[in-house]
């Protein structure tokens, strides 16, 4: 069809047609030009960072070279930090922190959407509203109260305390994705397991759990990536080293006094950037569905 | 016969009435399973979301020691100070600045990514949400380093070009710019998978028509293109603004409020004062200046919602 009208076009305005054909080709290179320097803008932190920290202190601390490259590359940042028990602490700190956060957000968010979704009751449309508020207020608003209630619960300095409060920052938004997803799948779906006797449990974790997978595994990335970068509440809750997450104890405490080992400093957030890149890399399509669901779905 | 006539009556009746008893039961009995199932959820919202938040408006009128109640005190020291007035412009600035940049900048590379042929967009949207996908706390260090002040990898780059070297975070103006660049960097990607998401989802034959009535390229997107994403851009929009708004992480890595508490925005005055200075109430009280902008974005938020599901119903 398009090739068609393309060809009567042809014929008939040849000179329209060229300065077409250059148009959508300087179009094109506009294009190419424009993502190419903002990825460059993009991936140079990044790239500066992996730089840096293959560089010695030495390396690092001569002024005279390009500092962009590196001339003799060393893992020796790497090693330290890993030899290091603190930072270790950290690195173990985040893994059962966030595993725990993920497993108590899914369980209570799918739970809540399946019953918002498609069992109403009285109220769970103020309810579901009340789930996408709570998704906007912010972890700054509400971080003084909460470090007065984790203090009173005896939890501050305790990992234990950040697991009961992250479940603010994750549950909403993976409630909300899931309520978008559950709806999506056909009444005929439930009615059919009805008939065939199923209980509402058996719906849930036969029809609607294994259908919606893609929506659980993009809240479960979302999920992740929330409490593994979680920044104000362990900054607020935790003063000990040895109780911190990696975020906050790569911040705090590979910074010390007045001579910064940069070099580490580079290589330990970027061991602690790791894991969300890698989940990233290999789920992209989950978690950019995860992503654009609040606004699409929604 | 007439046994007969009764018992062919009575029993749809009887099994009439019964279904409906049963399935009354079973409504009030679906509706307490439902129930018991949003029930850890509500107990969350109410526990830690709601609770705390009647809780910080109780400490907000309390003085230093939590010992006696000084009304709204504590907001009138607040608006009385110089630096507190600072935060609030500076917040504002950050807020407006970074989210009109961030939207700008995601528009535009979502529209030279909708442009280039659909089989390298892939690549080139994996690169370019990098940025996003880093914690911000962690690549928010690599971007100070970036700034140090004697060893920055950005005025080497700029002396190549014989641009003197930027007091990145040392004068005031800078540091205000340093700190939304960042936030920009970080946010912009966010922008650009939103609105590619949005372009994707106009259909075709509106280009082709108004191809058709002889539209320009700038008339397609002016008519076309901005009318079909409207709702996608504020809702984008709005809600950039809420989290860059109580943005805490890149202010406190970067500048930490500095120089001279110039750049604190709401966040981390809050922290400030409330958790490092031990002032409680104080810092609840400035935590809670932000509310009613933010109630204000969330009810837009939430009414563009409600008009996108209506279209789409």
């Amino acid at each position: 069809m398009s090739a068609s009208t393309a060809s009567t076009i042809v014929s008939y305005t040849g000179k329209k047609l060229g300065s077409l054909r250059s148009e959508r080709r300087w179009a094109l290179w506009t294009a190419y030009a424009s993502l190419i320097v903002a990825t460059i803008i993009f991936l140079a932190p990044p790239f500066y960072m992996l730089v840096t920290s293959l560089k010695s202190s030495s390396e690092i601390s001569n002024l005279s070279g390009n500092p962009w490259i590196v001339r003799a590359p060393t893992l020796e940042n790497y090693m330290e930090l890993i030899a290091n028990p603190l930072f270790r602490g950290f690195f173990v700190n985040s893994v059962i922190i966030t595993l725990c956060v993920v497993a108590i957000s899914m369980v209570i968010s799918v739970l809540a959407a399946f019953s918002l979704a498609r069992m109403k009751f009285w109220g769970s449309q103020a309810l579901a509203t009340g789930v996408f508020l709570t998704y906007l207020v912010p972890d700054t608003l509400l971080f003084i109260p909460l470090y007065q209630i984790v203090g009173s619960l005896g939890l501050l300095n305790s990992i234990w305390g950040l697991i009961l409060i992250y479940p603010t920052l994750t549950v909403p938004f993976c409630t909300w994705i899931m309520i978008g997803y559950f709806a999506s799948i056909p009444k005929e779906l439930d009615e059919a397991a009805l008939i065939d006797g199923a209980g509402w449990m058996q719906m849930l974790t036969k029809i609607f759990i294994p259908v919606a997978l893609p929506g659980i595994i993009a809240a479960t990335i979302f999920a992740f990536t929330v409490s593994w970068a979680a920044f104000v509440y362990p900054t607020a809750f935790v003063t000990t080293p040895e109780h911190m997450p990696l975020t906050i104890g790569v911040v705090s405490q590979l910074i010390r006094g007045d001579t910064f080992a940069w070099g580490q400093i580079m290589a330990g957030a970027l061991m602690a950037a790791l894991p969300p890149v890698v989940v990233y890399a290999f789920l992209m399509d989950y978690y950019i569905a995860g992503l654009t669901a609040g606004a699409t779905k929604g | 016969m007439a046994a007969d006539g009764t018992l062919v009556a009575g029993a749809p009746a009887a099994a009439g009435s019964g279904r409906a008893n049963t399935m009354q039961r079973f409504a009030r009995r679906r509706s307490t399973i439902a129930f018991l199932m949003a029930l850890p959820l509500i107990a969350l919202i109410g526990g830690l979301v709601v609770y705390p938040a009647g809780y910080a408006m109780w400490l907000s009128t309390l003085n230093r020691r939590m010992t006696a109640n000084i009304g709204l005190g504590n907001f009138e020291i607040l608006l009385d100070s110089d630096t507190f007035w600072m935060v609030i412009m500076q917040s504002c600035i950050f807020a407006v600045g970074a989210v009109i940049a961030k939207a700008l900048i995601g528009f535009w590379l979502a529209h030279m990514l909708h442009h280039i042929p659909a089989k390298g967009q892939r690549k080139w949207r994996g690169m370019l949400l990098i940025p996003w996908v880093i914690p911000p706390a962690l690549s928010t260090l690599g971007w100070w380093w970036m700034f140090d002040p004697s060893y920055s990898s950005i005025n080497w780059l700029l002396n190549i070009f014989a641009v003197p070297a930027v007091p990145w975070l040392g004068e005031p103006w800078w540091a205000r710019f340093s700190v939304i660049l960042v936030n920009v960097w970080y946010g912009s990607p966010f922008f650009m998978i939103m609105y590619l998401a949005a372009l994707k989802s106009v259909p075709d034959q509106l280009y082709e028509a108004a191809a058709i009535d002889g539209a320009t390229g700038w008339q397609g997107l002016r008519y076309v293109t901005l009318p079909m994403m409207q709702n996608i851009i504020s809702i984008t929009v709005l809600f950039s603004l809420i989290v860059t708004f109580a943005n805490y992480d890149i202010v406190r890595v970067l500048t930490n409020g500095g120089p001279r508490d110039l750049t604190q925005v709401f966040a981390s005055y809050a922290f400030q004062v409330g958790i490092l200075s031990g002032n409680l109430p104080r810092g609840a009280a400035v935590s809670l200046f932000m509310f009613p902008v933010l109630a204000v974005f969330a009810y837009f938020i939430l009414r563009g919602i409600n008009r996108r599901n209506k279209e789409q119903m």
